[in-house]
């Protein structure tokens, strides 16, 4: 049989059998609407009721803080839009250069409706510095939003340290008479594999979305610290204590529920793990690959994560040979993108155009074995090599990397 | 009660799933045997020696990079050979086997046949290209038209070098790439400095990523 090893579980990953099996009763046993009197839809209100409630006692919060959403883009633009709107006057957003598309734009459309927007720039592992935040805050600041794991180069940001800063500050601008900065993170990435405790994080909201965590996809979730003002982005029944209408996905709750469950009871054995296998792909990597920068933080880094660049080399093309070989993993190249630009995340990081298109990113999960990995690396080095013949580029990689510790780092606002 | 014989599957009886079992490829089964069996394709850049003109275009920085070698029979002025090495993506290396074959096939093409062949004739003998890539093969035929330049530079024959248009790169401000590429040659270095000679990108910033790039590539093509 053709071999099929899936190294992209930062896209999305499968559905847990056991989340699988949990969603089952409720797409034709149980399938009333949670809003109806009688039994049966008592019965999905209460599959809604028990899956927030086992969330809230995993990151810690009240169940009422819990909102349900068709995804991490929905949570993340209920969260910065919501936020904003409910202000009436214009206000100023921070967030960094390596967010997730959907923090960049839902920005963008508040820039472009008035709001005022700054965005932090990030060293060259993609650690964002409290000082920056400390430099860019304004008085009419009231939205800080950062990732808590970043997507592609899996660096893992100073949430815990940032919230606390937060917090403090908030209480001296509430004296002051100005505005509460609120702060969110997107924990897309983070949720199921790294400790989550809202109270320790010091966030006022944090988005998680089920596709990335072996749940199901089209549902997420939004933690909205009691007392943050959120405007709805969807009008219709209120169902959702009025913050997000629409008849609830009961199956995709009940499976979200499930997974950040699961992911909970075992996320410290299989973040060792995985942290192994990791450590052991980039120094197989590094051995046998000239010419290679790992993208990200050396050790602030999601155990699942591998992000390199290959100079010299194209990612797509990269890509396409990879799969042939049965092996599924993704690249920062333009190529790849709508926009045909290479990634932001690689780019902010000071690294020139051709790092980011020449970057590879593995990501691993549940069902990674190193015997996987050791497939790939008999056949990586050798692509690599065939790539590298047909391409007249020759980088210099001390003069690439010169360019990286000398980029340009500073906030932009706009 | 009859036993149900080969049942199958809930999903599989439903439309949407697809039922064609074969697996799916990105690109069409021309590029895909052009990409993995390149024709022409150089392996070694400092073993091609004898060839008649030299054409390079694009920039890793822009994610294409390419560079052609061609060799000509100056008899009956045809291109009988074309070897080339690319930098890029899946459509980018198949685009550029696929010229070094309609260049050289069926005894090799007239130059002046060459010098018109058009990103969408390349595009059209692979089977077509997704819209967002027909940028790949755009530069295969520029890298071809550069390498025959080369050659009629080389070969005395100055009066049959053709300059490539000018494109418009800021309408607002009409500043085209020759412009930017005159202003690295003037000695501007970055945005500022070329801004200063040029206008370009102010008051419409939208184009300033692509500035950069062009500054990027014209700074490298010509002070490396």
């Amino acid at each position: 049989m053709a071999k099929n090893i899936y190294l992209d579980y930062a896209s999305t990953t499968p559905a847990d059998k056991r989340v699988v099996a949990a969603m089952a009763p409720y797409w034709d046993k149980y399938y009333g609407n949670p809003s109806s009197l009688y039994r049966l839809g008592l019965k999905s209100q209460q599959a809604i009721a028990n899956s927030r409630h086992a969330i809230a006692k995993i990151i810690n919060c009240q169940p009422e803080e819990i909102v349900f959403t068709g995804g991490g883009t929905e949570s993340i633009n209920l969260a910065i839009k919501g936020s904003v709107l409910a202000k009436k006057e214009k206000i100023h957003i921070i967030t960094s250069m390596i967010e997730h598309p959907a923090v960049l734009n839902a920005c963008s459309r508040l820039n472009s409706l008035g709001h005022e927007l700054s965005f932090l720039p990030v060293d060259q592992y993609g650690l964002i510095n409290l000082k920056d935040i400390q430099a860019a805050i304004q008085d009419n600041t009231a939205l800080l939003s950062i990732i808590m794991a970043n997507n592609e180069i899996g660096t893992i940001e100073p949430i815990a340290e940032i919230g606390a800063y937060l917090a403090k500050l908030n209480k001296q601008r509430e004296k002051q008479d100005l505005s509460k900065i609120y702060f969110h993170s997107d924990a897309c990435q983070a949720a199921g594999l790294l400790p989550i405790d809202v109270q320790k994080l010091h966030v006022d909201m944090l988005t998680i979305n089920g596709g990335k965590i072996y749940g199901p996809k089209g549902i997420g979730l939004l933690y909205i610290k009691k007392g943050t003002l959120i405007t709805p982005l969807i009008d219709g029944g209120g169902q959702e204590n009025n913050r997000r209408s629409g008849t609830e996905n009961v199956p995709a709750i009940v499976g979200l529920a499930k997974a950040l469950e699961l992911a909970d009871k075992e996320k410290n054995k299989e973040a060792k793990r995985l942290a192994g296998l990791r450590d052991w792909l980039i120094k197989e990597i590094s051995q046998k690959i000239d010419k290679t920068i790992l993208n990200g933080h050396p050790e602030k880094r999601l155990p699942n994560n591998v992000n390199i660049s290959i100079m010299d080399i194209e990612g797509e093309a990269l890509l396409l040979y990879l799969d042939e070989i049965g092996i599924q993993a993704s690249t920062g190249s333009a190529c790849t993108s709508n926009s045909l630009e290479p990634s932001h995340v690689i780019r902010a990081l000071g690294c020139p155009y051709e790092m980011a298109h020449g970057s590879l990113r593995l990501t691993l999960g549940k069902y990674t074995r190193k015997e996987d990995l050791k497939y790939l690396m008999k056949h990586l080095p050798v692509i690599v090599k065939k790539l590298r013949q047909v391409s007249p580029v020759k980088v210099n990689l001390k003069k690439v990397k010169e360019s990286i510790a000398k980029a340009e780092r500073k906030i932009i606002k706009v | 009660m009859a036993k149900i014989k080969n049942k199958k599957p809930l999903a599989a009886t439903i439309d949407i799933v697809p039922k064609d079992s074969s697996d799916p490829w990105v690109y069409s089964p021309i590029i895909k045997d052009h990409f993995f069996h390149p024709r022409n394709l150089v392996l070694k850049a400092e073993d091609v020696k004898n060839y008649d003109g030299l054409g390079m275009i694009g920039s890793p920085a822009c994610g294409d990079m390419m560079k052609v070698w061609i060799k000509v029979d100056k008899k009956t002025d045809k291109i009988k050979k074309m070897k080339w090495q690319t930098f890029g993506c899946g459509s980018a290396i198949s685009a550029t086997s696929m010229l070094s074959v309609m260049v050289s096939e069926k005894g090799g093409l007239p130059i002046d046949d060459a010098l018109k062949i058009k990103a969408q004739d390349i595009t059209e003998r692979l089977g077509g290209l997704p819209v967002r890539k027909i940028h790949c093969s755009v530069l295969g035929d520029k890298a071809l038209r550069s390498a025959i330049n080369n050659y009629f530079h080389k070969s005395g024959q100055k009066h049959r070098i053709i300059e490539e248009s000018k494109r418009i790169i800021d309408k607002v401000a009409r500043v085209t790439d020759h412009d930017i590429e005159e202003a690295v040659l003037e000695g501007a270095r970055t945005l500022e400095e070329v801004q200063k000679k040029t206008k370009v990108g102010i008051g419409n910033p939208s184009v300033l990523p692509e500035v950069e790039q062009l500054i990027r590539f014209y700074s490298e093509k010509y002070f490396g």
